[in-house]
């Protein structure tokens, strides 16, 4: 579904991706982890056309994604929920799902579709006049993940969706990204939570100072000695 | 008493089109940052349009207003696609220095090709009023306010209540989270831009049976428009509505009670109090 070849982007002068490779078949969770500065979001903020690629190529279904604009992409069923939630703060939760149906394809079938997100979240529906910038942390992710499928999207990417929450709100947002991906929804999902990213993955990627260091199914990951040592400390 | 009463409503009529002309400046700054200091010259077009309707086709003011909001929607589309692109996410001054060098080249473009002579529209509205209660209200005043009135409110649904409104107050937040949702922000702005160009035309249709036209008259409504934008607050439609009122009403009230000439005056120094009282504006969001 996403093939992601020799990429290599950064920031002006700055090298921050040297050539990754990465791959998400259709249906799969993908987890891409790594530490602080290794470069994750860049790689996503690359796949989204927010930034420009330098070299390599990103594929989406075949098609290469650097040749489009970045506001297509979403057309193409792809929904990116950036690093910080990326909620409009200044508008309410209503306007916030309606945006999510924005595109041709979703504004069809708007407003069943969001019947459907108030009764999976029904903390958004009590909430729809409010200011989305008024909801508390777990409740903005909510409505992040919320409005992405707005889109119905088939591939989803998540930029640590877990950051900043109490672990009792980390666990239930695992809990819907593990039900975004029975509906068939394809997930590439960065995080530094590695054991919850790699319970709701099939596989995974490490990446260190932009390149990939290791890769493999979740149980092999898990069962490394140098991701057990660098991430989990034992 | 009556004097005073009928001051205030002539005031509050004109300052319906103000109001229109301060909703355009405050979309355009609201949706993407940039202080439009050629506002008023957008209203000069307008006004010069609807004078050249009036005079070489015969078209009165009121049917003239759809094809100069469509020509002035053209006009706001080349403007912003040929210049204010270039500018937007840059640093203000460069927004200032272009906006105000599009304000000097306009006024001197219309100058060249009409020369400096005030013109007049001549219409039988000009001489109608409405008179009720020992009041007379020019009727030109009053179409300009209900008219003015009317497209700030369809203003104030499309933001509130649109799709398109959604779009601009995403772009105006966050351009990049608004791409991640399928909207392309160069659109949004430029319709945003071209929308706010269409308000000044149309105002200046509104405004042509009252004033004479002549190639400066926009410096008029610049300052007006700022000012009404400022006491509004920046960015906000309801402001700019309610400031535009006032303003209206200040101007008349001073106009008439201390000397004409020195009609500015009250408004610059409202303006001033807002700025030493409540910087933001009476609907502006806090900067801190
Ligand atoms: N806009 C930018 N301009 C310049 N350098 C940047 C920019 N954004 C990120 N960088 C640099 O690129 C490198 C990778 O940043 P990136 O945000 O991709 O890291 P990350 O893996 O997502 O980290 P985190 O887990 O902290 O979010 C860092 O060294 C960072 O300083
Ligand atoms: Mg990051």
């Amino acid at each position: 579904m996403l093939e992601i070849k020799d990429l290599v982007t950064g920031y002006g002068d700055l090298k921050v991706l040297d050539g990754v490779s990465l791959t998400v078949e259709e249906g799969e969770t993908v987890a891409l982890v790594g530490s602080n500065g290794a470069g994750k979001t860049t790689l996503l903020q690359a796949i989204s056309g927010l930034l420009p690629v330098w070299s390599g190529d990103i594929t989406f279904r075949g098609q290469s994604l650097p040749k489009l604009q970045p506001h297509q992409l979403p057309a193409l069923g792809i929904a990116h929920i950036p690093q910080g939630r990326g909620i409009l703060a200044r508008l309410s939760v209503y306007d916030n799902l309606m945006l999510g149906g924005y595109i041709a394809a979703a504004k069809a079938k708007r407003s069943a579709r969001m019947e459907e997100m108030f009764a999976l979240f029904p903390r958004l529906k009590e909430r729809r006049e409010q200011l989305a910038g008024t909801l508390s942390g777990g409740e903005q992710q909510m409505l992040a993940i919320a409005r992405a499928l707005m889109m119905y999207p088939s591939f989803m990417i998540l930029d640590e969706p877990s950051l900043g929450l109490s672990p009792l709100m980390v666990e239930t947002v695992f809990k819907i990204i593990a039900d975004v991906s029975q509906m068939g929804v394809s997930i590439l999902i960065i995080e530094q939570n590695l054991v919850e990213a790699l319970h709701v993955a099939d596989r995974g990627y490490v990446l260190e100072t932009g390149r990939v260091v290791l890769s493999g199914t979740s149980a092999e990951l898990m069962g490394n000695d140098k991701v057990r040592e660098a991430y989990l400390g034992i | 008493m009556d004097i005073f009463l009928q001051t205030t409503i002539n005031g509050l009529m004109i300052g319906g089109v103000y109001a229109l002309v301060a909703v355009g400046l405050t979309l355009i700054f609201g949706v993407m940052g940039i202080v439009n200091f050629a506002q008023g010259e957008f209203v000069m077009l307008g006004m010069y349009a609807s004078w050249m309707l009036a005079t070489y086709l015969k078209v009165g003011p009121y049917p003239g207003l759809l094809p100069v909001g469509l020509i002035m929607l053209a006009v706001g589309y080349i403007v912003f696609r040929t210049l204010i692109a270039r500018v937007v996410g840059k640093p203000d001054e460069v927004a200032i220095l272009l906006t105000l060098g599009l304000s000097i080249f306009l006024q001197n473009v219309i100058l060249v090709i009409y020369g400096a002579d005030y013109l007049t529209v001549q219409t039988t509205i000009k001489d109608a009023a409405l008179n009720f209660a020992g009041l007379s209200l020019p009727l030109a005043r009053v179409v300009a306010f209900v008219v003015a009135l009317i497209f700030v409110g369809l203003l104030s649904y499309m933001l509130a209540k649109t799709d398109l409104g959604r779009a601009m107050r995403a772009c105006a937040e966050n351009r990049n989270i608004a791409t991640l949702l399928g909207i392309n922000p160069k659109f949004i702005f430029t319709l945003a831009f071209a929308i706010g160009i269409v308000m000044a035309g149309l105002a200046g249709v509104l405004l042509t049976p009252m004033f004479y036209v002549y190639p400066g008259i926009g410096t008029l409504f610049n300052l007006t428009a700022f000012v009404v934008v400022v006491l509004g607050g920046m960015g906000s439609v309801p402001g700019a509505l309610l400031g535009g009122l006032i303003i209206g009403i200040l101007e008349s009230l001073t106009g008439t009670y201390v000397a004409l000439d020195l009609a500015p005056i009250g408004t610059w120094l409202v303006f001033l109090l807002v700025l030493f009282l409540r910087p933001s504006g009476l609907f502006g969001r806090r900067v801190n």
